[in-house]
């Protein structure tokens, strides 16, 4: 059943441009649904929507089958963690996971129990009268996390939980979030703007951007088989290189020319044309060479340990970004020659993937415009 | 919360504050020398303490254990003789009530309205803005102004009250000769001007409370009502206690408005303690019983704040 959204479209009064259309996806029973975007994409604003804060334009949301667009938050039966944690500070903890119970008019014993169940659940039990002042970061959003649990609802909706939290707190919690939804079997909708987030958790990532989703898919699914520009330039760290290509001669061809050096051959023919080339950092090949020859020359080092990130400018003045496993020594200046190595996504004029060449299978790619 | 409660102790001026800093860093070399700038800049605001403030206080309390010639010279040595008299007398009892009520009926009727105010201002509706200019207005008028147009709505016979008070098929009412209706508009009156502030101050806090909690609340459950009463109140309960501390303290002193109004008419109605202190001095003469009423008005205040802050401040802070 999970959680069905048809044609959502959010407009506010004051503008006629929607600040997202025609949002179409499935939630499954379940799973852990990412939506990722960059900031004001509007993917906190669907969130709202689906939890009733704010009133559905148009479209419609459907939660186990039944059509919710005009029942208030109170009756969708779920649960809501918020990014600033949206404790009562004026509660102590258990108090703050009793709230929405109390407000349920539950039996004591029963909120009791739950409370219990809750804190122990994340961890808490031992500061249980403790005020949220008095509490690190990651305990507040512990607590959140505990009053979800407490509600007992199995949809939670997630708006940026750890984004106020330091780099490895963000690491564990990550880990306890996915393993706290497993155990839990919760139908969990996950909000973030961090890729990385969006690739360790998600059974589904659905990619927002310019009011529009962009793509719905696996996290490998959306790494391998990127619908457009903006998802493959989203996901990946280095940002993958986009290049400029030709056909060579007429009609249709296999072979994508960027210069010399650097070709792409396509497991299937397309049309003659200009066409975007999709290459990862990770499969460029880089040949030093001698100062007159090469198709570019190294701007930048950034020695890892594990990795090497090379930047290099290409005799037609673009940038790319190459990334070696081990320890790569070039000297800055030098000249090289960029190959192609390994997969890579041919982009037609409106942006979208219609070729892909080589390595991966291509199992399910969902593009929407 | 934004607010903080005023200090009851005198804050140090700029120029102590450094000097502080200053003794700190250097506190070896400038040993000697921090005495003299100590008193130097500890000087002038001590000196007009001590002649406005400080030896006001102790003549009062001096004055009130003596009888006192009509020039306000202490003659005969009683005790604490004028304090029993008083406390015996029907009319001083009276007095007690009157600012009881007065106190209690102002700052309770300030806070509800104040906040009524306030959270409708914090809705969000058409030109509500405009509204919330005007609801801070009474901030820029005076005491002696609002008690002039006030006046003159009470009026019997002109006033805009009495007009509706027979449009609806009343008698017109004497607002300021009777005495239920004088300590009611003087209430009113009062009410009327700490508006202005206190509906600020909520407004302040109402905004101050995160829209997060809200959102948490109504997801979990929580109808508007219930989100009213459980959010919204603890969260501007510092506030309101601030404003329940200043309009009490503030009515105990009402002074202005009860001289233009009523003059602490009519048959000692809204003769409040204040008023009392200053009509027993400087019109009726008797300045060991002024003297002993201020005295006694001071306990009074004093006690109620500490009570105050003893029983509330547990319950407002987070």
């Amino acid at each position: 059943m999970g959680i069905e959204l048809k044609g959502i479209t959010k407009t506010y009064d004051h503008s006629e441009k929607p600040v997202l259309s025609e949002v179409n996806a499935e939630v499954q029973d379940g799973e852990l649904f990412v939506i990722v975007g960059p900031s004001g994409c509007g993917k906190s604003t669907l969130l709202r929507m689906v939890a009733g804060i704010i009133p559905i334009s148009d479209g419609i949301l459907k939660i186990n089958g039944q059509v919710m667009n005009n029942v208030p938050p109170k009756d969708r039966n779920l649960s809501m963690v918020f990014q600033s944690y949206a404790l009562y500070p004026f509660l102590s903890v258990a108090d703050n996971v009793a709230f929405g119970l109390k407000a349920r008019k539950m039996a004591a014993a029963e909120i009791t129990q739950r409370v219990d169940d809750a804190l122990k659940m994340v961890n808490l039990t031992k500061y249980r009268d403790r005020k949220p002042r008095e509490l690190s970061g990651g305990q507040r959003q512990r607590v959140a996390l505990a009053r979800a649990i407490a509600s007992d609802s199995k949809i939670c909706l997630m708006d940026e939980p750890l984004s106020n939290l330091d780099a490895q707190l963000r690491v564990r919690m990550r880990s306890e979030i996915r393993e706290l939804q497993r155990k839990l079997g919760l139908t969990l909708i996950y909000v973030t703007h961090d890729q990385t987030e969006a690739m360790t958790m998600a059974d589904h990532v659905m990619v927002l951007h310019d009011q529009h989703v962009q793509q719905i898919d696996s996290p490998l699914g959306i790494y391998n088989h990127p619908a457009n520009h903006f998802v493959a330039q989203f996901f990946g760290t280095p940002q993958i290189n986009l290049l400029t290509a030709t056909t060579s001669g007429n009609g249709t061809a296999t072979q994508l020319i960027i210069d010399e050096y650097l070709q792409v051959s396509l497991d299937n023919p397309i049309a003659a044309g200009t066409y975007t080339v999709g290459i990862r950092p990770n499969q460029l090949g880089m040949k030093q060479v001698a100062a007159n020859s090469g198709n570019a020359t190294v701007i930048n080092v950034e020695a890892l340990g594990d990795q090497t990130i090379i930047e290099a400018v290409m005799d037609n003045d673009v940038e790319v970004r190459i990334v070696k496993d081990g320890q790569v020594h070039v000297e800055l200046d030098q000249r090289v020659a960029v190959t192609a190595l390994g997969p890579a996504f041919v982009f037609d004029d409106h942006e979208a993937l219609i070729a892909e060449q080589g390595g991966v299978e291509n199992d399910r790619i969902v593009a929407v415009n | 919360m934004i607010e903080s409660l005023p200090s009851t102790k005198q804050q140090p001026k700029g120029p102590e504050a450094n000097n502080e800093v200053t003794a700190k860093v250097k506190s070896f070399e400038l040993k000697k020398n921090d005495k003299y700038y100590a008193w130097l800049f500890l000087g002038p605001s001590i000196l007009l303490l001590t002649v406005f403030v400080f030896f006001p206080m102790l003549r009062t309390l001096y004055l009130s254990l003596f009888l006192t010639d009509t020039f306000g010279n202490p003659t005969v040595f009683i005790g604490l003789k004028n304090y029993t008299t008083l406390l015996k007398s029907a009319s001083y009892i009276a007095s007690l009530k009157a600012t009881g009520t007065y106190v209690i009926s102002v700052s309770v009727f300030t806070i509800i309205f104040g906040l009524l105010l306030a959270a409708l201002a914090n809705q969000k509706l058409r030109g509500i803005s405009f509204f919330r200019n005007i609801f801070t207005a009474t901030m820029g008028v005076s005491v002696s102004v609002s008690a002039v147009f006030w006046l003159f709505m009470f009026n019997p016979s002109l006033g805009i009250l009495n007009k509706v008070v027979v449009a609806f098929g009343f008698h017109p009412i004497n607002w300021l000769t009777t005495p239920g209706w004088a300590m009611t508009a003087v209430i009113a009156t009062t009410v009327w001007m700490h508006l202005g502030f206190t509906f600020l101050l909520f407004f302040g806090a109402l905004q101050a409370v995160p829209k997060s909690l809200y959102d948490a609340a109504s997801v979990s459950g929580a109808t508007s009502r219930y989100q009213f009463w459980h959010i919204t109140l603890p969260m501007i309960s510092p506030t309101m206690f601030f404003v329940a501390v200043i309009t009490l303290i503030s009515g105990f002193k009402s002074f202005g408005l009860i001289d233009l109004m009523t003059g602490g008419g009519p048959t000692n109605a809204t003769n409040l303690l204040v008023y009392r202190v200053y009509k027993d001095a400087f019109m009726n003469g008797n300045y060991a019983q002024a003297s002993t009423e201020a005295i006694i008005l001071t306990i009074i205040i004093a006690i109620i704040t500490f009570v105050q802050f003893k029983l509330l401040a547990k319950r407002v802070n987070y």
